[in-house]
């Protein structure tokens, strides 16, 4: 067994194994600590799915979008519009339609924000094709203001996004028929509305993950790559730059659409404020953090800047009443300064990121 | 013009401001031969060439690849038609492995619904016979230009030489009728360029035809069946390459006045 395990092929599956067990149990583990930390955790993973679909646009194709939280929000907003009663309420000629709601299914659900997050991808990518570096990065950063300046004021003159208060009331999700807001009786033990969501994310993200690894190593993937690399030799080699773009927005945009419309069924509320400027710098933080386009780097980065401040919020306060007596650095303070300093210190130590870029495929 | 003609560049000009860079340049490749561009520094060589490869739009001029116009304002789309180039200044992949610059290099050529995005989620049976096939045939062309035990190391740790040739192969995975070098020896060593002069031959043997702009004159002449000679933006001699070592204009323009009897 020790020979066996020596084998690399075979240490990767131990591996995998011991991970699996690891993020099957951890839920159950951080319950007995309290809900608020599987919710963290559960978080996280939306954190991860988002830091992967940056990482296709910023990582694999070298396009530095700042806007990317744009696409979270045009994803929980569909997802919030199409599970809500709010589109219902202000539109009657679509409550005659359909009196008991939309009521569609998880599994057109989530494909369509998916979709709809896609074509916000394209819409935005047509007209930054040309940009490149800094420009980009300025544009891209206007449009994911543009869109949550949208979502702020589209409650006149057509109430349709509710403006400032948001989308309230939206329907959990439901899977195989069963609502994630009850809990599920298996028996043996009961699974809570936390672990059910924490359980479903898991899996969209393994998915994202996976999609990620093989789109990285196929011939998309490498077009990404010689464009991020040298954008006219690419074209030199007869690799259409425009189209192939357009596929790397959407296909990271249509991952942050999917944890958009997530975090909107996880919610049950979504307003503008959640899809500020700093969501998306922290989600490029996450990504260089972690090594651009090395796909466990970006998931190692965004678990590191997600899990390690929400801790420290719940951390923080104590820990500094138990050694000092009092409070001296409020937890949200605390949160920006380890930010700032995390990367100072990635920049100082490992410039290109926790994991290298990438490493080379035999 | 004789069917055997591959690239056929009629009236080309550029200007960059005041600046005529190609002034009416007329220019043909037989198919099947080594065809060489020469000129003093700032004589227009690689404006000409970045015209024909459509790195930059041509203020006019027709272009013709086997008798067929095409339109060189794209470069993709030139590289399409069937003209794939190196550049000056190398320009590889710097971060992809040999191996992955040459497969990149058959991106146009693998073009399929299987290829696509779809098939490389659900690697299907047709991408995953796609991708071997694009990495038995790179390997085949990294064998073909002598880097083969170099395949998994990545193309910035490559020697100069390796990779100069390294983006021989990744052009020559594109299937191109026409391959276009721009100063292929610049910076190699004597025993480098041997290589390089035999694996052109063996190149053009194999049925490519090669258009090359190249300073060192030893090795045109040596290559080259027809060499066409630039100055100041126009062609200022056509040619077999013995005759224009002897041409007085290209003495001039090389040796200035005066010398034209040396």
């Amino acid at each position: 067994m020790t020979a066996l395990a020596s084998q690399p092929r075979h240490k990767a599956l131990w591996a995998v194994l011991l991970i699996g067990c690891v993020l099957l149990v951890l839920p159950f583990a951080a319950g007995l600590l309290g809900n608020a930390w599987v919710r963290i955790l559960a978080f996280a993973l939306l954190y991860v799915m988002l830091a992967l679909g940056l990482n296709i646009v910023v990582g694999y194709a070298g396009l530095l979008d700042l806007g990317y939280v744009a696409f979270y929000a045009v994803g929980a907003y569909v997802y919030a519009l199409l599970s809500s009663p709010h589109l219902l309420e202000q539109f009657p000629l679509l409550a005659a339609t359909f009196p008991q709601g939309f009521h569609l299914p998880i599994w057109i659900l989530i494909p369509l924000c998916a979709a709809c997050a896609a074509l916000f991808g394209v819409l935005l990518g047509f007209p930054v094709l040309r940009l490149r570096g800094d420009y980009l990065a300025i544009v891209t950063l206007g449009f994911g203001e543009i869109i949550r300046i949208f979502m702020n004021n589209l409650n006149a003159p057509i109430n349709l996004t509710n403006g400032p208060q948001g989308i309230t009331g939206i329907a959990p999700l439901e899977v195989m028929g069963h609502p994630l807001s009850q809990p599920l009786d298996m028996g043996i033990f009961k699974l809570s509305t936390l672990e059910l969501h924490y359980f479903l994310f898991l899996a969209l993200t393994l998915l994202v993950l996976l999609i990620s690894l093989r789109l990285q190593d196929s011939r998309i993937g490498r077009a990404w790559m010689a464009i991020r690399e040298d954008e006219t030799a690419a074209k030199a080699m007869g690799i259409p730059t425009r189209n192939v773009k357009l596929i790397a927005f959407a296909m990271g945009a249509s991952f942050g659409g999917v944890a958009g419309a997530m975090f909107s069924a996880f919610q049950g509320f979504v307003s503008p404020e959640s899809f500020g400027l700093m969501e998306s710098i922290v989600l490029v933080a996450m990504v260089v953090l972690g090594g651009m386009g090395n796909v466990w780097g970006v998931v190692l980065g965004a678990v590191l800047l997600y899990a390690i401040p929400e801790a420290l919020r719940h951390l923080a306060r104590p820990i500094q009443l138990q050694l000092l007596g009092e409070e001296w650095i409020a937890p949200e303070a605390l949160r920006m300064l380890l930010f700032g300093l995390s990367m100072v210190l990635i920049m100082l130590l490992r410039p290109r990121g926790i994991l290298s870029p990438r490493t080379p495929s035999p | 013009m004789s069917a055997a003609t591959l690239l056929r560049v009629q009236h080309a000009c550029k200007r960059f401001g005041g600046l005529v860079a190609v002034d009416d340049v007329s220019l043909a490749v037989k198919t099947g031969s080594i065809t060489g561009l020469i000129g003093p520094n700032g004589a227009g060589k690689t404006t000409l060439f970045n015209l024909i490869t459509g790195l930059i739009p041509p203020d006019s001029g027709t272009f013709h690849l086997h008798e067929k116009r095409y339109d060189p304002t794209s470069v993709h789309n030139v590289a399409r038609a069937g003209i794939c180039r190196t550049f000056q200044n190398i320009r590889l992949f710097s971060d992809m492995t040999a191996l992955e610059n040459v497969m990149v290099g058959r991106h146009m050529r693998t073009q399929s619904l299987h290829t696509g995005v779809m098939g490389a989620i659900l690697r299907t049976r047709g991408f995953r016979a796609a991708e071997r096939h694009i990495r038995e045939r790179a390997q085949a062309l990294l064998d073909y230009v002598g880097l083969s035990n170099l395949a998994t190391h990545r193309s910035k740790s490559l020697s100069y030489g390796d990779q100069r040739r390294l983006e021989i192969a990744r052009a020559l995975a594109t299937d191109p009728k026409l391959l276009a070098l721009d100063e292929p020896a610049a910076g190699m060593n004597a025993t480098e360029k041997n290589t390089l002069r035999d694996l052109l031959l063996r190149i053009r043997a194999d049925g490519t035809t090669i258009l090359i702009i190249e300073h060192d004159v030893k090795l045109i002449m040596g290559l080259c069946d027809a060499v066409t000679v630039l100055d100041h933006g126009q062609v200022i001699a056509q040619g077999l390459p013995q005759d224009i070592q002897r041409h007085p204009a290209v003495l001039e323009a090389y040796l200035g006045h005066g010398h034209t009897h040396v």
